[in-house]
């Protein structure tokens, strides 16, 4: 049997065919879109290293099988940049040393994204660790991830206050 | 994993169908289903993918005062809705007291209710499990049990219920909405979810086929909004299924317990309310000795099944607090971390 489904990633849409009903949506973007970013951790929605934005929403790639998301728009670690320019989020996470070895970090900033933009946890960073509680790094990297999330809001505030104004 | 039949029904009915013939399964967010299949725990042969659809994801106001959940609201929809959760604040609490952000975003309604337990010897398939294997035995049975039941357990199976949304509903009077080859019925969620007896395999009130379409609240269960908690320990601040845990919900008139509503959760095979423990709540005052009897009458039938004794009192003091912190009064916000028994019953997390 095989598929075809159309996905938007990083904003380009494409068809693509599938030749096995089991591919999720984490197995996609690395094995058959060469998006590599994205890593494979747990692959059993533990760790969060997977974490993507799909249609607007963090979730665990490793969890959603790819058929059933036909028509969904992701964005990827590799869509969060402008060109050369850093994401805030990206830029928040050096400034702040939240990671060390560096691999569960694309997930952690796609779920930063992610709780940035569903605005409930505040400058609060009991709520920031709660929100990111779905995100394990085995380095222990946690602090400067915490004060990356803040700063990160901040910076972004400010930039869409700018724009408003 | 098996390899699948994949098909996407665009109508209830059509999903009913599809879903009749043996060694089909229902996807929806696939949290749960997923990780079992990567597990080998189970092996669909077709899943009946219902995602798509329409009319499943709305949160409807009834006209007698009750709300309706479609069975494909996000769990994340539901305990932001501001709506909802102002009216039940109990139900919003445990949603946000389970999985993460990642998994409340994507995990529905209806999967909540049907996500298996997480007993980890019915997940190793390399263990004997009654319910994954009917009559193989149980090897929590004599393992490492100290997390298992301590209510309504069997010889056959000690696993326990991991839902935290489904304890408040239970304890306020949910309704779930089935539709069937048949047509549609309604049941009470308390008696969605079965015990194990000796057929731990049959897990619920479905029959082959069958979906659940809603779960209903009745405007009774709002009465409660300004007195109702969920309070969960579990091994971890964050990010784990409940050791231990109870929603308690109260109406207080003059200091005095006018009417109670309580369940708990991580105990049993299925949410496990004690209508002993709310009667005894009627009619006193709403202070701690009261709180203290309610959790003895509770318990008054746990027996350990395993290295978990300590649970049983853990679950009474868990009962007490979450009463203390109902009858302290529902926070305008809910706190920092939703559920953590962290918070003192003014309402300050004590976390540093």
């Amino acid at each position: 049997m095989s598929f075809s489904i159309t996905l938007t990633v990083n904003g380009v849409a494409s068809t693509i065919a599938l030749d096995d009903p089991r591919v999720t949506l984490l197995d996609l973007l690395r094995e058959r879109l060469d998006l590599t970013g994205t890593k494979k951790g747990c692959d059993r929605g533990q760790c969060g290293a997977c974490t993507v934005i799909l249609d607007g929403r963090r979730i665990n790639s490793c969890l959603a099988l790819a058929l059933s998301h036909d028509g969904a728009d992701l964005l990827t670690i590799e869509g969060v940049a402008q060109g050369e320019r850093l994401h805030p989020v990206q830029e928040a996470f050096i400034a702040h040393d939240g990671l060390q070895c560096g691999f569960c970090t694309p997930g952690q900033i796609m779920s930063a994204i992610g709780l940035i933009r569903e605005g409930q946890a505040g400058n609060d960073p009991e709520r920031v660790r709660e929100g990111m509680s779905g995100n394990l790094c085995r380095c222990g990297a946690y602090l400067g991830i915490t004060e990356a999330v803040l700063n990160a809001q901040k910076a972004l505030a400010a930039v869409s206050r700018k724009e408003v104004a | 994993m098996k390899s699948f039949d994949y098909v996407r029904p665009a109508t209830v009915r059509e999903a009913v169908a599809a879903a009749a013939l043996p060694g089909a399964a229902y996807l929806a967010a696939g949290t749960n289903l997923l990780d079992l299949m990567k597990g080998g725990v189970t092996k669909p042969d077709r899943l009946v993918d219902i995602s798509h659809l329409h009319g499943l994801d709305r949160i409807e106001d009834l006209p007698d005062g009750g709300v309706r959940i479609g069975a494909l609201v996000r769990n994340a929809d539901l305990a932001h809705d501001r709506d909802f959760a102002r009216r039940f604040p109990a139900v919003a609490e445990a949603l946000l007291s389970g999985a993460s952000a990642q998994l409340r975003n994507a995990a529905t309604v209806g999967g909540n209710l049907m996500q298996r337990t997480r007993c980890p010897y019915f997940y190793e398939v390399a263990s004997a499990c009654n319910k994954r294997s009917p009559g193989a035995g149980c090897d929590a049975r004599g393992g490492d049990n100290r997390l298992h039941a301590i209510l309504g357990w069997s010889e056959h199976c000690i696993a326990t219920h991991p839902s935290d949304f489904c304890v408040p509903l239970v304890a306020l009077d949910a309704v779930v909405e089935i539709e069937g080859s048949a047509g549609r019925r309604e049941i009470p969620l308390e008696a969605f979810h079965r015990l194990p007896g000796d057929a731990p395999d049959r897990e619920n009130a479905l029959e082959p086929g069958e979906m659940i379409v809603a779960v209903r609240l009745p405007a009774e269960a709002a009465r409660f909004a300004s007195h109702a908690r969920y309070i969960k320990v579990c091994e971890r601040t964050s990010y784990a299924f409940a050791l231990v845990s109870a929603a308690a919900a109260l109406r207080i008139e003059a200091n005095v317990i006018a009417d109670a509503r309580f369940a708990l959760g991580g105990v049993a095979l299925k949410p496990w309310r004690s209508r002993e423990a709310e009667g005894i709540l009627i009619g006193a005052p709403a202070e701690k000795p009261i709180f203290r009897r309610a959790a003895e009458v509770a318990l008054a039938e746990a027996r350990p099944s395993g290295d978990n004794a300590f649970k049983i009192e853990l679950a009474r003091r868990v009962v007490e607090r979450a009463f203390a912190l109902a009858a302290a009064g529902t926070p305008k916000r809910l706190p920092a971390l939703p559920g953590s028994p962290f918070a003192a019953v003014s309402g300050v997390i004590a976390h540093d």
